[in-house]
């Protein structure tokens, strides 16, 4: 079964380590500005929201590149950028409706999550659940059972 | 390595920006951050030199771990001549502004001179430019902040700034980024004040490298787990944050009270860490929304806090009923059971008032205790406080008197001037809780002995952060000794004292060392510089540090005889709790310091220690 980068922003400290586990991945360097998976800090509301591609099954940017570039891993469901065949055009960039496939001026190709091929390195350093790995067609069974919880408590409450 | 080997001069009088290498053979030496950063200081400056004249340089410094995946690497510091003590100042800060700074490719940043009108840096990776702050010059951290971002157009810049307080160098104004995080002591933002800077601005998109990412990556994994499975950085720290001492410290009679003449505080439990996560009486929300992490951090103890918006403080001003920084321990002790004060929302209040016109929460209430103390006395009064009634225990006044310090008004004018400065004008220089004219912390030397000896010998003024014995004598780490005996304490200082040189050099967290000791650094920094760095290594870097520190301020006039207790703390018994009868046997302990530390019984390291560490 696929597994899927799971984010739950209420458990992110916003401490960057994920960006840092990421950059040094993909460019052998700590740069949270290279990172594919980025933390948005909103100041004003208290909080640390975590955003990165999540793999679309029908995958606009895939859908959009006219080299085929991006590909399908058969044993992750990530899409992955071929280096080699890239032309730094960017339509996927226009095309992802996420912003989550962004050109890379150093390389001039473009860059997305790649899953790490199936153990993403972001999950390891996050000191939190707010990054799981978990699979997709159980994403959100943890939240049902929260919700099941608090709707059992209330018919409890009345019944 | 994770050195950029870039050091950015700016000259303030002349306007200009330039890039010099960075010292190698220093680095090696002085390791980083502090202990670099006070190298370069004494370097260029005489000890003599006048704190807020344009002759005093400002420093600010990164680690050689600061932006690295090193847990708790977004730590930065200020090195200069400190306007509240006249010692050397290293006041050190967390956030993102020290990672930014060296993602941008810059270790370190020397300021010297005095700008003609008011400028801030302007910080673009390599560019790095002085601008016209007039239209920012006035403004708090805050507004700064986002009008430095709107300016940029860029909403990715990390800020450090100062806000009022700053400006019209209130002698205890810090320099504050990320809105919330502080540099707070000693007054290293009335120096940046008064050379007319405003704030510097950065984006860096360079990135970091360290020497054999690998092994570092292997050594900082083994570090986060660690962190994550003590209970104290793992548990305490994220739900309580330092808060989670609020209430140990007062039940272990350590916790100065009403200017410290008490040390215990009946309304202890009103203003700790449990109070901050328990709803409200008033409108049934908490004060704590939820932790927050400095960059890199696993910890994340920083609270964000949300006030009552109906509370007298904030009624009407909606810019107070957002989430922002919350309380930490050392500010809700000074702004609370100090002043006497028990209203947890009204203590946030001042604690947002600290970082908005940015100032130390630590030297703001133990001055605003002295003043409440010499009111009740009568030595102030109203026709000197301009009507504000500073009783003990006024939430009404605390917050009024805070609000006026920031802005350099009224009464406040006073304040700012720190306690020493301020109890000495009113004829009672006995009521101030300070050593080298800082305020000293949340810890009551006669219930915590360890802690007299550590306020009394701290290089920068009475601090908390030099030697962190309460990790000792209060927590059991690394092992428990009595807090109520003198005996022991001098090695511990002494250890605790050298160990922290070194941590804060390296560009990590003091908090940190609850769970990690120098045997789980140094592989980080070995895998990270050039050279052999072992626990010893590190140790001795500290050991030299804190020795060159000691030898500036020995320059600078300081001697033994400032080395030296409130005399409250020495003569006046504690009376409640266990420490009760006490006082701080500071005496017994100061000459085995002086003798351990291969110094003379006048306070000067010796010729033979010196040497030893290379100085």
């Amino acid at each position: 079964m696929v597994k899927v980068l799971h984010i739950d922003a209420s458990q992110c400290t916003g401490c960057h380590q994920c960006e840092m586990a990421c950059s040094y991945h993909h460019e052998g360097v700590f740069n949270p500005s290279k990172s594919r998976i980025k933390i948005f800090n909103f100041k004003e509301t208290g909080r640390n929201v975590p955003y990165v591609c999540t793999q679309c099954a029908d995958a606009w940017c895939l859908q959009a590149c006219p080299v085929d570039a991006i590909s399908v891993n058969a044993a992750t469901g990530a899409k992955e950028v071929s280096p080699t065949l890239c032309v730094g055009c960017k339509v996927c960039t226009i095309a992802c409706p996420f912003g989550t496939i962004n050109y890379n001026s150093v390389s001039t190709k473009v860059d997305k999550c790649d899953l790490c091929g199936g153990d993403p390195d972001c999950v390891k350093v996050c000191p939190t659940p707010a990054l799981t790995f978990v699979e997709a067609d159980q994403a959100g069974m943890d939240k049902m059972r929260y919700w099941a919880e608090k709707t059992d408590a209330g018919n409890q409450a009345t019944s | 390595m994770a050195w950029t080997k870039n050091v950015l001069r700016v000259n303030l009088t002349n306007g200009t920006c330039a890039s010099e290498p960075l010292n190698m053979e220093w680095a090696n030496k002085y390791l980083g951050q502090r202990g670099l950063g006070t190298k370069y200081y004494i370097e260029e400056c005489d000890p003599k030199v006048d704190p807020l004249s344009p002759e005093n340089k400002m420093i600010i410094a990164t680690g050689p771990l600061t932006g690295t995946a090193a847990p708790t690497s977004g730590r930065w510091s200020v090195i200069t001549k400190g306007a509240l003590t006249g010692a050397i100042a290293c006041s050190n800060s967390g956030g993102f502004f020290g990672a930014e700074l060296k993602n941008a490719g810059w270790d370190m940043i020397i300021f010297e001179g005095k700008s003609a009108g008011p400028v801030y840096l302007d910080i673009n990776n390599d560019k790095a430019e002085l601008k016209d702050a007039s239209a920012l010059w006035g403004k708090s951290v805050w507004d700064t902040e986002d009008a430095l971002r709107e300016i940029r157009g860029d909403n990715d810049i990390r800020c450090a700034s100062i806000g009022q307080a700053g400006e019209s160098q209130v002698l205890f104004a810090g320099v504050v980024n990320d809105k919330d995080r502080a540099a707070g002591r000693s007054g290293v933002g009335a120096v940046m004040g008064s050379k007319n800077l405003k704030a510097i601005a950065c984006r860096g998109t360079i990135g970091v490298q360290v020497g054999d990412p690998m092994k570092f990556m292997m050594a900082a994994g083994a570090c986060n787990q660690i962190l994550a499975d003590n209970a104290v950085t793992g548990e305490g720290l994220p739900t309580f944050g330092t808060q989670v001492l609020m209430n140990v410290i007062n039940e272990t009679g350590a916790l100065p009270t009403h200017n410290s003449a008490d040390v215990q505080f009946d309304g202890a439990s009103k203003i700790g860490g449990e109070a901050m996560a328990e709803p409200r009486e008033s409108d049934g929300k908490a004060n704590l929304v939820s932790n927050a992490a400095c960059f890199g951090c696993p910890i994340s103890c920083q609270r964000v806090s949300q006030m009552d918006p109906e509370h007298f403080a904030v009624k009407g001003q909606p810019k107070y009923h957002g989430k922002e920084g919350g309380l930490e321990y050392e500010a809700a002790w000074a702004l609370g059971a100090a002043t006497g004060v028990s209203d947890l929302e009204a203590l946030t209040y001042c604690n947002y008032i600290c970082n908005e016109y940015g100032m130390d929460p630590i030297s703001l209430g133990s001055t605003v205790a002295a003043a409440m103390e010499l009111y009740k006395t009568g030595a102030i009064t109203d026709a000197d406080t301009g009507g504000i009634a500073l009783e003990f225990g006024s939430a009404e006044a605390l917050c009024k008197i805070c609000d006026q310090t920031g802005l350099g008004e009224g009464f406040g004018k006073e304040i700012g001037q720190g306690s020493r400065r301020m109890t000495e004008k009113y004829g009672h220089p006995e009521l101030s809780m300070t050593v080298k004219s800082q305020e000293f912390p949340a810890y009551d030397p006669r219930g915590i002995q360890g802690m007299g000896l550590t306020y009394a010998t701290s290089n920068r003024g009475a601090c908390h952060l030099r030697s962190y014995t309460v990790a000792s004598e209060i927590l059991g780490i690394p092992e428990k000794t009595d807090p109520l005996t003198s005996d022991g304490k001098a090695g511990l200082v002494k250890a605790f004292q050298d160990a922290t040189a070194a941590v804060d050099s390296m560009g990590l967290c003091v908090f940190t060392t609850f769970a990690l000791t120098l045997d789980d650094f140094a592989p980080m920094v070995d895998a990270d510089l050039e050279g052999d760095w072992s626990s010893e290594v590190l140790l001795q870097a500290g050991e030299r540090i804190w020795n060159m520190e000691r030898k500036f301020n020995n320059d600078a006039g300081f001697t033994a005889a400032d080395d030296k207790l409130p005399e409250r703390l020495l003569k006046e018994a504690a009376k409640t709790g266990p420490a009760a009868g006490k006082v701080s046997e500071l005496g017994k302990m100061l000459p085995e310091y002086y003798e351990l530390r291969g110094w003379t019984p006048e306070g000067v390291p010796s010729n033979e220690t010196l040497s030893r560490l290379d100085l």
